[in-house]
């Protein structure tokens, strides 16, 4: 293999696993260290800056940097990021100092916002600073856009959900709330320098099934019904209440309905429930509120006797252990269809130049979002179909960087490069300016409200979070994967200092080979296809030092026994391009 | 600060035939200087325990004193151990074993401990073929006291702030070969592709296995003007052959041009087959490995590997004729058997 190149800026950014795989790029080690300091208003500001919503998404994330967490591969569970963000944002200070300036004095450009949504509020958080005028539109009273219609109040207090998109706003957004565009085209009049659009994925797959019309009065669309839930117009359900579908949005209006009388919810999916889309942690919640999930059942008919729904027909989905070929009847008073969801875009007139695919969904370039309309951007669920929050605050960032590209008549395939250091973390002989020490501990579990007492309340927030303490003892559980092992070939005596104390056989001294050979000869071998080997140049043995990345504990014991200093930890900062950045 | 060693370790450790990683053989974290030799032993002491399966609790390590003599709290921390008194490791070795010839004596040392104050003790543990193994990690300087030359110091080598070394060095290949050892190998810290399988070789040995480990001492001899640094034993060292371990019952695979190939069986009918280049000296041969040691020393060059190997020899208790039962096991029934064999024993002189 080639001598790995450590001065590309992607290579660190891969080792930090969680950062690499959020979509927005949080630098998740640094704001945990930071927790771990008690400085809960500096890791609250580093996960602002980054996704815009930390207390938000630090209830309702997706958490894709969860399951790429290192720790989980050298122990069972990995740190519970998610709830560490939490901990920042119900513990910190006042940051109004630490919002950043907006220029009195406008640029002149003026950029529209359609949708008020995370993706819609990320951008205007990237480009108030850098004095544009922004106005956003939204048909709903106020701004959030799904967070606000659809994530149910026990899981995201409403002050949570107001403090932060009012923190943009505050910055000096013009909005236009109640206010539903009906025509792109006439709306392209208005003197716009840019466009965003960013509305989401609105409409709610339906059920065309025998019985559908007949019992419409009891079968409701899920995200139209937890909207409706939210805003007050839905205040009951039926007590034998069945949710079909296997996502989130399911398992919002399962544990929803339990909160609304539903006495006897059941999920209902086609597949598997390993197979179920919903986050693992949601469908825990939702068994622990005594919602049976029902697995390889799909729906054939609605049954309506006299006007009523009595229940729902099911066959047996292919792929069942169970072989029997006999229609299911389930019972029941009211079905909720949780069964996807779509873009949609009525509004957008067919003849102003913006290209759709078959599925409705505009063409958008992948890296700068923008349409086939040149001042016309999308993102968010807008723009791909639907994903989630933190994706939505992803495009976003991108969009902002795409829209003062364009405003400022500049070459939007010409990026801002990321922001990145490699800094020494060195103290003393075995002293680092990090919490090198591994801790023991497992996941530590999340208080919650009692179910008894969570049922009678949607408003009741079921997860009471971590306090500082257990907050502090999940923080110290994060191995620190941005504190990069650094290997300077010319300084090594190969004394297998390294190789011997390394934990978890990281470290190799070696013929070098051919990419898959290597993998194969280490003492433990590289089988962890999505991580790099840290290849040197060549030792004066004729050997090469592999490093196998995947399982290294980040605790400097490599540096700390070198007796040359050939290893060193160096902390690397990796942050994404932001828009305005020259 | 970590002075402690993190306790996860990797999810995919292989385990050997007995279910064991090789974490089960580890022991706590070294205190000694970053980078030096005998770290790398230790761990080399682990690799072989691990590949050939030895139940710890079958292990005694002894050890004298010094920084070597320290690194028996490193590796097998599951098994017994005895630290003793200063170049006296040979004689604790020797009462264990008569005690209990069933475990197995892994027994470390320096080159003080063993070539200085203990060279008295170690010619005898060499001549009474006592069945262990005996490692001495030899850095050619008193590590513990600020590195002073040792008995091993070569002449005209100088360690750090040191002054060239005016005296003979002693070699203790060459000693323990003309002592009777059946097993005498030499090795080097910085190459444990050579020494772990030697070391498997040694404490599969049946009698007393000397391995001479040069082991650089980073703090104070690993300096251009020593002839125990890193650089100047891997410009320098020259080996027998390259060594592979054959546990029993495992097929010989890699194949080698004929002629090229020394094999030898041990009791236990594992086999060592060693892979020579060029004209190497035959090692089951005393004087060919005194001639080979002789020749290299001449030009100033370090030889390395498997020099001597007997399998012949009969070890202290083949020698003395002990009880197959280990003496600890005997029980006063054996011991004192009565009355009745008195009197056949008395009767036998008559």
């Amino acid at each position: 293999m080639n001598p790995t190149d450590i001065t590309n800026p992607e290579y660190f950014h891969r080792v930090i696993d969680c950062q690499f795989a959020c979509p927005a790029h949080t630098p998740v080690p640094e704001y945990i260290r930071l927790i771990a300091e008690k400085k809960y208003t500096d890791a609250y500001m580093i996960n602002w800056e980054s996704n815009v919503f930390p207390g938000i998404l630090g209830r309702v994330c997706d958490r894709p940097c969860e399951p790429a967490c290192r720790r989980g591969r050298v122990e069972k569970n990995a740190v519970a990021i998610c709830r560490l963000k939490r901990v920042c944002a119900d513990n910190k200070g006042n940051i109004t100092q630490r919002l950043p300036d907006i220029p009195k004095k406008k640029n002149g450009k003026k950029i529209a916002l359609i949708g008020g949504g995370p993706a819609s509020l990320t951008v205007a958080r990237d480009l108030l600073p850098l004095g544009y005028a922004i106005d956003l539109y939204d048909d709903q009273s106020a701004a959030g856009g799904f967070i606000r219609s659809q994530v149910p109040s026990f899981r995201l207090p409403k002050t949570v959900l107001d403090e932060e998109v009012n923190l943009i706003l505050d910055l000096g957004v013009k909005t236009y709330f109640n206010t539903y565009i009906s025509s792109m085209k006439s709306f392209l009049d208005k003197a716009y320098d840019a466009v965003f659009i960013g509305t989401g994925a609105p409409r709610g797959r339906d059920l065309d099934l025998p019985g559908r019309q007949a019992g419409n009065a009891f079968i409701h669309i899920g995200i139209e019904w937890l909207a409706g839930v939210q805003y007050g117009h839905q205040k009951k359900t039926g007590k034998t209440t069945l949710v079909i579908g296997g996502g989130n949005t399911a398992m919002d209006c399962c544990r929803t309905a339990r909160r609304l009388g539903g006495e006897n919810v059941t999920v209902i999916i086609r597949g598997p429930r390993e197979k179920m889309k919903a986050s693992p942690w949601e469908i825990e919640d939702a068994v622990r509120e005594n919602i049976p999930i029902l697995e390889y059942l799909s729906p054939t008919a609605f049954v309506v006797k006299e006007d009523r729904l009595t229940g729902m027909t099911f066959q047996l989905a292919p792929g069942s252990p169970a072989s029997d070929q006999e229609p299911v009847f389930i019972p029941c008073d009211e079905v909720l269809l949780a069964v996807g969801q779509q873009n949609a875009f009525p509004w957008i007139e067919k003849d102003i130049g913006l290209i759709f695919d078959d599925q409705g969904r505009p063409r958008v370039d992948e890296i700068t979002f923008q349409s086939s309309i040149k001042k016309v951007f999308f993102g968010g669920d807008a723009a791909f179909g639907p994903k989630n929050v933190i994706t939505a605050v992803a495009h976003g960032h991108e969009a902002a960087i795409s829209m003062d590209l364009f405003c400022r008549g500049e070459d939007l395939s010409k990026r801002p490069l990321p922001f990145t250091t490699l800094a020494g973390q060195k103290m003393g002989l075995h002293d680092w300016m990090y919490h090198s020490d591994v801790s023991d501990e497992h996941r530590q579990a999340v208080p919650m409200v009692s179910t008894v007492k969570s049922i009678k309340d949607r408003l009741m927030e079921v997860e009471l979070g971590f306090d500082r303490k257990i907050g502090h003892t999940e923080a110290l559980r994060c191995i620190n994967c941005d504190m990069q092992t650094v290997f300077t070939v010319q300084d090594c005596i190969e004394c297998d200092a390294c190789v011997d104390v390394c934990p978890t056989t990281c470290i190799n001294f070696i013929e070098n080979k051919e990419e898959e050979d290597l993998r194969s000869s280490l003492s433990v071998p590289a089988t962890n296809r999505s991580q790099f080997l840290y290849v040197s140049d060549l030792l004066p043995t004729g050997r090469v030092m592999v490093k196998d990345e995947n399982v290294c504990l980040h605790c400097g014991l490599c540096a700390e026994r070198c007796p040359t200093a050939a290893w060193d930890i160096q902390k690397y900062t990796y942050k994404p391009a932001k828009a305005g950045q020259k | 600060m970590s002075s402690r060693r993190p306790t996860f370790r990797h999810p995919d450790l292989p385990e050997n035939d007995l279910g064991y990683t090789r974490r089960d053989y580890e022991g706590a974290v070294s205190t000694l200087c970053a980078g030096c030799g005998h770290d790398s032993i230790s761990n080399a002491i682990i690799q072989a325990c691990y590949e050939l399966s030895l139940e710890p609790h079958r292990v005694v390590k002894l050890s004298g004193i010094g920084c070597s003599s320290k690194t028996p709290a490193y590796f097998l921390g599951k098994s017994h151990g005895f630290n003793s008194v200063h170049g006296r490791m040979p004689s604790v070795a020797t009462g264990a074993n008569l005690a209990n010839k069933d475990l197995l004596y892994i027994g470390v040392s320096g080159d003080g401990d063993t070539a200085s104050i203990g060279m008295g003790q170690f010619v005898h543990i060499v001549r009474r073929n006592l069945n262990m193994t005996y490692i001495v990690m030899n850095n050619g300087c008193y590590g513990l006291t600020k590195g002073q030359d040792s008995a091993t110091t070569d002449r005209g080598s100088a360690s750090r702030k040191g002054h060239p070394s005016p005296f003979e060095a002693i070699d203790l290949c060459q000693l323990a070969i003309q002592m009777g050892s059946g097993f005498v190998a030499r090795g080097f810290s910085g190459d444990k592709a050579q020494l772990v399988p030697m070391l498997k070789a040694a404490i599969t040995h049946k009698g007393f296995a000397l391995v001479d480990v040069i082991s650089p001492c980073v703090t104070f001899n690993n300096t251009v003007t020593s002839t125990k640094s890193y650089q100047w034993v891997r410009d320098h060292r020259e080996a027998t052959a390259t060594v592979d371990f054959i546990p029993p019952r495992q097929e010989i695979t890699t194949q080698y041009e004929p002629g090229t190939t020394q094999s030898v069986t041990l009791h236990d009918s594992s086999v060592i087959q060693l892979y020579k280049s060029g004209d190497s000296l035959d090692i089951t041969n005393r004087r060919s490995a005194l001639d080979g040691l002789e020749r290299h020393r001449e030009k100033g060059h370090l030889l390395t590997g498997i020099l001597h190997m007997n399998e012949d020899l009969k070890d202290t208790h083949a020698i003395l004729e002990t009880t197959d039962t280990p003496l600890n096991a005997l029980t006063e029934k054996e011991l004192c058997p009565g009355d009745q064999v008195l009197a056949q024993i008395v009767e036998a002189y008559r």
